[in-house]
């Protein structure tokens, strides 16, 4: 971008959540991942930046998407990258957690990328051990860095994120995509709606700042964005949702739905999609979809992350835990 | 007459003199003392000065401090049997007497259950040897705590059990409520009740809301709680049970208890000292320690118990004494175990409701000691003539930081972990026998 904050500095030690960031934090963030998505498409992709620098992505979670994308930013960047994906079985999740943390933590790594099934893993992890801890999804919490690339796919598409519309649709309780792309947009003065059945979207989102709809038709109407979410499967059981094809038919985005946004409106998703539940394949691969953009943004700003908490390398001196 | 782990009686008379005296249904501090012999309170008053008392007796100047009557708490759990690495009775009763509580009720989740009359022996006889102050169990209502089969409430009241109650779990089923009601209503026993419907409450871990949604963790609603206390209150109507809604934390449930009250119907309540003075927002970043059964509310919720508490509409303050070690605390939020520590912080904590203005000492006591005692029906709960001298000695303004390390419980799970508090118990006795003493 034309006018970066190269004199100004990410003030944190560690990125547990969009919570606790400045509009300034954010903007800083954003503009190093400008810069890192033109070293991502030179034909020399590496730095040097961490150089020497152990980077360790701990999942407790299965993802393919994320973790790659954490993995090519840190080597991107020349850091050192272990993968520990912890897959466990028992109820306990948390002894593992800590065991791990405690462990990992002795042998020195710089940098612990986590993600964990259960709300505040981050932050309890970030209490235990030494060095940086970036959160990469912590049950229906927080989930920052994918906030931030879906705030860089809309900056580079729209020019701007003020005064935009976004929309966001679908399972809004247990999504922690939504919860940090909320928190974020709002900062830089978007517009927010959530869109949902009550089942998945309880009214009490309204005192998080954002417009609550029940149906597509008003919710879509004049947006900018539409951000559709994944459905668990599992949200079939237990009442949520009382079928696929029903979901399908009220919040699924179709071309008919789509056509109640702005024409130009941008069509995201996480992923992974499930086509045919929360979106047709028709739009899912339409021109106004930017869905493979936002991957590819994944890795720019997870290297601008990387980038800025390795300021802070070795961790000496910091006291702010956010 | 109900058995009680009386510790041995000291035979040498006992003097506080220079008292501020807290007397049951006095409204305002009065000057005097109080005269101790046998372990029983043989005077009270402006008469007991120190020329007036039998020469041989022990004579102790309180420089003006406040002497109230014990502490009675209807909920606590004392680790035995089967949880002594969360707690002992030694040790639980060492945290009461410091924080000048001079009766226990054990909750009777242990390992076992308290759902049989040995078992109640068993606790009985280890408090009578190991225990500071006095301990008295509560029974299962149900047997083994199944929400399914009434147990044995007669031989269990004759073993010494005080109430019955199936302790942090409620009965799910209104049918087995209704029996197990109907049934204790014939010994005129107390059933206490824990007040979530566990279906409704499904995998919430904290209360309903804006925050919980911040937080991302599942909520529980308030309605899980009326729910239930609203299905009680109709069986009491039903069957004429003496009941007893063990922690209300609603707004809501505040006006459940007086439509049932003005209604007549033989119902009392209690709220944990957790409820009155912390709400929700204490949680911060995920504090297990902060994760209690009922979860903490909204500070409107909060409000509304402590003005229900101030007009007597809520009867008793427990602690909700609940130790958990580091192993089933230092876990995200969800999977931590409930509970928070508070025999030793009750009465100091209570004591902030007092310094604000919202409670006056004297609604504070009694609901921590008289009050108690009336819906027990035990004796001691009182600073009168007759009644066993179980007495406490505090200076309500003396202030303190709460350090986790000097408390006496096994386990360190205190909210109240470096919080300013007033009111420090200088001085403990439980019938007639001094079991604390501040350095």
């Amino acid at each position: 971008m034309s006018d970066p904050h190269p004199i100004l500095r990410f003030r944190h030690r560690h990125l547990l959540g969009i919570e606790g960031l400045s509009a300034q934090d954010i903007l800083i963030l954003l503009d190093m991942a400008e810069d890192a998505v033109a070293i991502s498409r030179q034909i020399e992709k590496k730095r040097a930046t961490l150089r020497g620098r152990t980077l360790i992505n701990l999942f407790f979670e299965a993802s393919t998407r994320t973790q790659s994308s954490f993995e090519l930013a840190g080597k991107r960047l020349g850091a050192d990258v272990m993968n520990m994906s912890v897959q466990t079985s028992s109820v306990k999740k948390g002894e593992t957690l800590i065991d791990t943390a405690m462990t990992l933590n002795a042998m020195r790594p710089d940098l612990i990328v986590v993600r964990h099934a259960q709300a505040g893993a981050a932050h309890l992890l970030a209490h235990k051990v030494d060095c940086s801890v970036i959160n990469a999804g912590d049950g229906a919490h927080e989930h920052p860095t994918q906030a931030l690339l879906d705030a860089l796919t809309i900056r580079r598409n729209k020019g701007r994120i003020e005064g935009l519309i976004v929309a966001i649709c679908g399972d809004i309780l247990h999504s922690r995509v939504a919860r940090s792309n909320i928190l974020l947009l709002s900062r830089l003065g978007a517009r927010l709606r959530v869109v949902g059945p009550s089942t998945l979207l309880p009214s009490a989102f309204e005192r998080l700042g954002v417009e609550v709809f029940r149906d597509m038709k008003n919710g879509l109407a004049d947006a900018d964005i539409v951000m559709m979410l994944r459905l668990q499967k599992e949200r079939m059981n237990g009442g949520f949702v009382p079928s696929s094809r029903e979901y399908f038919r009220f919040f699924g985005l179709d071309s008919e739905k789509l056509s109640y946004a702005k024409k130009d409106a941008l069509v995201m998703h996480p992923g992974p999609m499930n086509r045919g539940i929360e979106i047709a394949s028709l739009v899912a691969d339409s021109p106004q979809s930017v869905v493979r953009e936002q991957v590819e943004m994944g890795v720019a700003v997870r290297m601008a992350v990387l980038e800025a908490l390795a300021e802070h390398l070795p961790n000496a001196n910091h006291d702010d835990h956010v | 007459m109900m058995k009680l782990s009386t510790p041995a009686i000291a035979h040498q008379p006992m003097a506080l003199v220079n008292c501020r005296l807290a007397q049951t249904g006095v409204e305002k501090l009065q000057p005097g003392g109080v005269l101790v012999v046998d372990g029983v309170i043989r005077d009270v008053g402006q008469a007991v000065v120190p020329e007036s008392l039998p020469p041989h007796a022990r004579v102790i100047d309180c420089g003006g401090d406040v002497v109230a009557a014990g502490l009675i708490d209807l909920c606590a759990f004392v680790g035995e049997p089967g949880g002594e690495h969360r707690e002992t009775i030694a040790s639980a009763t060492a945290a009461a007497a410091a924080g000048g509580v001079t009766t226990i009720i054990a909750r009777p989740d242990t390992n076992p259950p308290i759902d049989e009359p040995a078992v109640v022996d068993f606790l009985l006889r280890r408090a009578r040897d190991t225990g500071r102050v006095r301990v008295v169990p509560a029974a299962a209502l149900t047997k083994g705590l199944n929400g399914a089969d009434t147990a044995e409430v007669g031989l269990l009241l004759e073993a010494g059990a005080i109430a019955f109650t199936d302790g942090p779990r409620s009965v799910a089923n209104a049918r087995v409520m209704r029996r197990a009601m109907a049934y204790a209503r014939d010994f005129n026993a107390l059933v206490i009740h824990h007040l979530e419907d566990p279906d409704l409450a499904g995998e919430g871990v904290m209360n309903e809301g804006e925050l919980a949604l911040r937080l991302g963790l599942p909520g529980i609603p308030r309605e899980a709680e009326t729910i239930m206390l609203d299905r009680d209150i109709r069986l009491v109507a039903l069957t004429g049970t003496r009941y007893h809604a063990a922690i209300v934390s609603t707004a809501a449930s505040v006006e459940v208890i007086r439509k049932a009250k003005s209604a007549g119907l033989p119902v009392t309540c209690g709220t944990s000292i957790n409820h009155l003075t912390l709400n929700e927002n204490d949680i911060g970043d995920y504090r297990t320690f902060l994760k209690v059964a009922p979860p903490l509310r909204h500070e409107d919720d909060r409000l509304a118990l402590v003005a229900a508490l101030a007009e007597g509409l809520i009867d008793i303050i427990v602690s909700d004494h609940n130790p958990q070690d580091v192993e089933t605390k230092r876990l995200p939020f969800a999977e931590a175990e409930n509970g928070a520590i508070g025999l030793e912080t009750m009465l100091a904590a209570g004591l902030r409701l007092v310094h604000s203005g919202d409670v006056t000492l004297s609604r504070l006591l009694s609901a921590m000691s008289s009050r108690p005692a009336e819906i027990l029906g035990l004796p001691q709960g009182r600073l009168e003539v007759g009644a066993p001298a179980d007495i406490i000695r505090f200076d309500p303004d003396e202030p303190f930081v709460v350090d986790p390390a000097s408390l006496h419980s096994r386990s360190k799970n205190t909210p109240f972990d470096e919080a300013r508090l007033q009111g420090r118990v200088k001085l403990t006795i439980v019938g007639g026998e001094i079991v604390w003493e501040a350095a």
